[in-house]
């Protein structure tokens, strides 16, 4: 069942390209972006409630903990595309529709959000503790040894958590293609797959690629913004920007100092 | 004034960490507090600071109790502390300048007070170059002297500093124990240093305290405690070099100088020897001159036997500490010293 990459005359001249590219390239951007926003919401709380009342957090109830972690665990184990159909009820609650890509926003949200709240957990997790104790010696409130030691150290991780969550979302937008999620994992499915042409499918995983490229390197890029540690001070050193002159060996009229 | 009162600390499990603990130390103090690892001293830091409570007794640091202080109280009981770690614990996403700012941030100084203050503190640790660095871009000294100008922000009373020299190098430790000492002087704060060196309780400590097993094993005023030929803090504080090897039945004169005998100057102890006729041939010693006095702690080799003992006698009556020792005296003193290196690689 290989697309073929041979379509006579039609290859590229396809009508499907110039109709309906546009707007499942802004269905998946949409999709991907709604879903971000409303994760980055509800996980990062979430994470920062998980690692709190865990045992390496501020402020540790066991037994909460314990609960929540099922929850959380469970919402990782059900597979997405098992999880989609299952909220189908619910997911009409919300937007009123199962089928659009703003109906797909829900089931991408809800798998989303415990991957990402146990990402976010483990970045405060590697949060040195004696940090922690230094600032609390200060007399400050545990809601500021959260905000200001816990995430805002913990920020390089966080942010790498949520490049890795955004990657993982791209991938999942696809399969709720599948089932009448629109964007670019639709387009592949019904033509590039159901239709055999190769040429929708093979511009459906270039753009796929391109968008996690993307995004990825944004993600690192901020990361590495953020991140002033120690350890990865060599890794960032590596980044400095190198002077136009030596990227392109043009030679700029200077203006030297008369003398 | 710091004032612990019949302190004991038992975790859950049943370890006693701290065992009807009381020191009082008064305002403008550098105390020390040593001992092994195990022995307790984190404990008692930690009940200091509230980030632990004590199981019984009171701790008390300028009037306020800070086992029975929670809330507000508790931070407000803090803000009057300034902590210096071994680690130092500055935050990484922070500048310099922002690190030292920090806790004027929770105590809710305007913005511009903190910056006139976080220039001082600058000042201060002589670091004003470096005041937008970030601790990474730092050596482990400069890093320090951010972390003693964090401690000090708030203007506590206290200064708190718990093994603040282990991560650093001789030279470095110099620097920083220098610094606090000078600050003492300026800002006559009190500080307690939690150490296992030694040499930095020599170098800059008033009064020491000796932790073992949760108890105070001996507390007092360094020259009085290093005086004490009987207790081991004072052979811990003037250590000797290892003495080269005794043959079996071979002896060994123990000397120790301290101030408050006829004899003040190692130079005074070779001559008193030298007038009763008797050869001073040292084999091992170790000089220091601590608070304006000397001490000083000598292996003498005598002759022989009969010499040996009239130095003892000389020196005894001189108000010198000294006493004849064999061969196994010594090796069961090195393996004493040796078995307490592994703790304090640990500490």
């Amino acid at each position: 069942m290989t697309a073929t990459l041979v379509a006579g005359d039609t290859w590229l001249n396809n009508p499907v390209v110039e109709n309906q590219l546009p707007d499942a390239i802004l269905e998946t951007l949409y999709m991907t972006a709604a879903t971000g926003f409303f994760t980055a919401l509800f996980g990062l709380p979430l994470g920062i409630l998980l690692h709190n009342l865990g045992p390496k957090g501020l402020t540790p109830v066991p037994a909460l903990y314990r609960a929540l972690s099922l929850v959380v665990d469970f919402g990782r184990a059900v597979p997405f595309i098992v999880l989609m159909l299952w909220i189908i009820p619910f997911t009409r609650l919300v937007v009123g529709t199962a089928i659009g890509w703003e109906a797909a926003v829900v089931p991408l949200t809800v798998g989303a959000i415990p991957f990402f709240a146990r990402l976010v957990e483990n970045s405060l997790r590697d949060v040195a503790w004696g940090k922690v104790e230094a600032v609390r010696m200060m007399g400050a409130s545990d809601l500021h040894v959260t905000v200001n030691v816990l995430v805002r150290e913990g920020l390089p991780g966080i942010v790498g958590g949520f490049t890795i969550t955004l990657v993982t979302l791209i991938s999942y937008t696809a399969m709720a293609g599948a089932v009448g999620g629109g964007g670019l994992g639709q387009l592949a499915i019904n033509y590039g797959y159901h239709r055999y042409q190769g040429d929708v499918m093979l511009i459906c995983v270039l753009l796929l690629v391109l968008i996690v490229t993307v995004v990825q390197y944004t993600g690192n890029f901020i990361a590495r913004r953020l991140d002033h540690r120690e350890s990865s001070a060599a890794g960032r050193r590596r980044f400095i920007p190198v002077p136009v002159q030596q990227v392109f060996p043009i030679h700029l009229p200077s203006r030297g100092t008369p003398s | 004034m710091i004032e612990l009162t019949d302190v004991s600390k038992v975790y859950p499990g049943g370890v006693t960490a701290l065992d009807h603990v009381s020191l009082r130390i008064p305002a403008g103090e550098i105390h020390g507090i040593v001992g092994r690892s195990g022995a307790g001293k984190s404990t008692l830091i930690r009940c200091l600071t509230g980030l632990d409570k004590a199981t019984s007794g009171t701790v008390r640091i300028h009037g306020t109790d800070i086992g029975a202080a929670t809330g507000s109280q508790l931070k407000k009981a803090r803000r009057s502390i300034g902590m210096v770690f071994q680690h130092v614990n500055l935050l990484d996403s922070r500048t310099a300048a922002q690190n030292i700012a920090h806790p004027l941030e929770i105590s809710g100084v305007p913005r511009q007070r903190r910056r006139e203050r976080v220039a001082e503190l600058l000042q201060l640790v002589g670091l004003t170059d470096r005041a937008d660095n970030h601790p990474a871009q730092l050596s482990g000294g400069q890093k320090q002297r951010v972390g003693i100008a964090r401690a000090l922000a708030a203007e506590p009373q206290v200064l708190l500093c718990d093994e603040p020299t282990s991560a650093l190098d001789a030279a470095t430790t110099r620097q920083i124990l220098g610094l606090i000492r000078q600050l003492r002087e300026k800002l006559g704060i009190t500080v307690i240093i939690i150490t296992h060196e030694m040499s930095v309780v020599r170098e800059i400590c008033d009064a020491v305290s000796l932790l073992e097993d949760g108890r105070v094993a001996r507390s007092g005023n360094l020259l009085e405690v290093i005086s004490d030929s009987s207790s081991s803090l004072s052979r811990e504080l003037i250590s000797l070099p290892p003495t080269t090897h005794l043959a079996p039945g071979e002896q060994l004169i123990d000397v120790l100088l301290t101030p408050g005998g006829e004899v003040t100057h190692i130079g005074e102890l070779v001559n008193l020897l030298q007038s009763q006729g008797l050869p001073a041939e040292v084999a091992a010693g170790s000089i220091e001159t601590i608070q304006d006095h000397q001490v000083g702690r000598l292996h003498l080799k005598p002759q022989d036997p009969y010499s040996a003992q009239r130095t003892v006698e000389t020196l005894t009556s001189a108000g010198v500490q000294a006493e004849l020792l064999t061969a196994e005296d010594i090796a069961a003193e090195e393996a004493a010293q040796h078995a307490e290196d592994p703790a304090e690689v640990t500490s």
